[in-house]
């Protein structure tokens, strides 16, 4: 199994994406995350098996709940995620360095 | 193609680092960190104050295309070593964010080229978080308001 294209896919879905945004920062049982959606709870099921899949979520047990959070390792390599924040900074600094050449 | 600006942000750190390199002198790039008029350009903020000096202080303020104040900005300057270095601080206002720590070093590599390398240092790791996901949480947002707008059409 190609893990790589699949986890490019996983994160192509922006249903996804809100997903691991919601969970990067503190982990979440299913129906916490659900709850952020108006998805039908059956939908939001099957992102969360498929993100588990492609191991950006991890699932943990604690007590009669289970609470997915981000498997950083993962998320690391899915560079995409920091993409849009990389991109806003580019952008300012091509500014920048074609306003400075009229300095020269 | 190699992209001329990079960002390493490891995971469950409070910090990250920026790094671009310049087809500029190392003093023009210098310029750019220090006089209002260019930072308004190029960071498209409104420089409300900018005392560009060993403890002075900054603020920015950006309005949208309506005029409103979307956000204040203020910081002080903590070393400032003209073509070399500025540590300073910087905030947002009305924001969750908190304050961050940014250490820019000004290195030359040639007479025309030049590099910045730009660290910075949030309160916890769920604030750099949320800094580095705001841009991506509005790209999504916007996504969602255009798919909002064509559903309202086709109503």
């Amino acid at each position: 199994m190609n893990l790589r294209r699949d986890v490019f896919q996983a994160i192509a879905d922006p249903t996804r994406r809100a997903i691991l945004l919601l969970v990067a920062s503190q982990s979440l049982t299913a129906g916490a995350i659900a709850s952020n959606f108006d998805t039908a709870r059956p939908t939001i099921s099957k992102h969360l098996s498929i993100l588990t899949e492609c191991e950006l979520l991890v699932q943990h047990q604690q007590g009669r709940e289970i609470y997915y959070h981000i498997n950083a390792k993962n998320m690391k390599e899915v560079a995409d995620f920091i993409e849009p924040f990389r991109k806003m900074w580019d952008e300012r600094f091509n500014k920048l360095e074609a306003i400075m050449k009229k300095y020269k | 193609m190699e992209q001329k600006t990079k960002i390493n942000a490891e995971p469950h750190r409070q910090e990250y680092v920026i790094t671009r390199e310049f087809d500029l002198p190392v003093e023009l790039l210098f310029r750019a960190h220090v006089e209002a008029d260019i930072i308004e350009q190029w960071m498209g903020t409104k420089v409300l104050k900018l005392e560009s000096r060993k403890f002075g202080g900054y603020q920015f303020e950006t309005a949208d295309a309506k005029g409103n104040v979307a956000f204040k900005a203020s910081g002080v300057i903590h070393e400032l070593r003209p073509s070399q270095k500025i540590i300073r601080t910087f905030e947002m206002e009305n924001t969750p964010f908190g304050v961050q720590l940014e250490v820019y070093d000004f290195e030359k590599l040639t007479d025309d080229t030049s590099r910045l390398h730009m660290h910075v240092i949030y309160e916890s790791v769920a604030k750099r978080d949320q800094v580095l996901k705001m841009p991506f949480a509005q790209g999504l947002n916007w996504a969602h308001n255009r798919l909002q707008d064509v559903a309202s059409k086709l109503k």
